[in-house]
């Protein structure tokens, strides 16, 4: 196997973790809307905590990402 | 035609500085900090300038950007902290701007390489650790034993705190290093398939159409992903803050 199509199937292998990373999103929101629909003035306190989690699981997803850019471009 | 890489490439601008093999020259990522950094200045100066009391549009503006850290801060790291308010302010200023300025066609996003994150993410580091050290002294080291936790699992447990308080700086330069490199790539490969798409003819240049509107989303999500790096990396160092004044 030549390296380029290592390279290829090398990339394609690490995008593999995004499927947990979309479960997690998933979660965190699933439990936002959960938790405003049950108190809905809870929304200004809840929302923010839900934005950091989301930007903290994204940032899993992007060491994937990144991972797999540089098996592919490095 | 260039790839989805070459946007990160560093081009020198102005004259060549060699000091002791260090290049230091002008290259286009200090410009853009420079932009970055004099855009926060005026943007903060111009809206104050004027100290009305009702409000103008610029002014109202910075207001709600100060009260935005002042909350954040007042929030996230404790009411002794509010003497590093400038810093923290400063970070997410550099780091917002930073980031938008590198939404604009044709410029260059410095927070789009690991040195330039892993520099300010040290620097919080530090920071943060200096401030631990100076307030608390060698009491500091509590922070790697957690109250409720029996003795009897401190040589498990300390290991795993110290390799995680040393994870900060790393996790913090990779996330926002990997959020800004990675969506402008996205940005630049779903160009690139509207491009190839048009060259294959008729039928190409109809089905080009959905690169272009995908495009059009992702620019819109690196907008938002933009601001929110810039806020995660602050409330994350407003966290690390709290954690070194009080301990727990």
């Amino acid at each position: 196997m030549d390296a380029e199509a290592a390279k290829f199937i090398g990339a394609g292998l690490a995008v593999f973790a995004l499927f947990g990373v979309g479960l997690g999103i998933g979660n965190i929101f699933s439990t936002l809307i959960s938790s405003v629909a049950r108190n809905p003035a809870s929304r200004d306190q809840v929302f923010p905590i839900g934005i950091l989690g989301f930007a903290l699981t994204e940032a899993v997803a992007l060491f994937a990402l990144l991972i797999a850019f540089l098996i592919l471009f490095g | 035609m260039a790839g989805p890489i070459e946007q990160f490439e560093v081009k020198t601008i102005g004259p060549q500085i060699n000091i002791g093999g260090l290049d230091l020259s002008f290259n286009n990522s200090a410009l853009f900090m420079v932009v970055a950094a004099t855009l926060a200045v005026v943007l903060v100066l111009a809206g104050m300038s004027r100290r009305e009391l009702v409000p103008g549009r610029l002014q109202s503006f910075v207001e709600m950007l100060y009260e935005f850290i002042a909350g954040m801060v007042r929030d996230n790291a404790g009411a002794q902290a509010r003497p590093y308010f400038p810093f923290v302010f400063t970070m997410f200023m550099f780091i917002l701007l930073g980031n938008m300025l590198g939404m604009i066609p044709f410029t260059f996003t410095f927070t789009s390489h690991i040195i330039v994150t892993f520099a300010l993410a040290m620097t919080v580091f530090v920071f943060v650790t200096v401030l631990g050290l100076v307030k608390h002294g060698l009491h500091f080291f509590s922070l790697f034993m957690p109250h409720g936790a029996p003795p009897l699992l401190a040589p498990i447990i300390i290991p795993i705190e110290v390799l995680s308080y040393f994870s900060r700086p790393v996790s913090l330069s990779i996330r926002l290093f990997a959020n800004m490199m990675a969506g402008h790539t996205m940005l630049k490969v779903f160009a690139g398939f509207s491009v190839s798409l048009i060259g294959l003819g008729a039928a190409g240049v109809l089905g080009a159409i959905v690169p272009v509107i995908i495009n059009i989303g992702l620019t819109a999500f690196e907008i938002l992903v933009a601001f929110l790096q810039a806020y995660v990396f602050t409330i994350l160092t407003c966290l690390y803050i709290r954690d070194a004044l009080e301990l727990h």
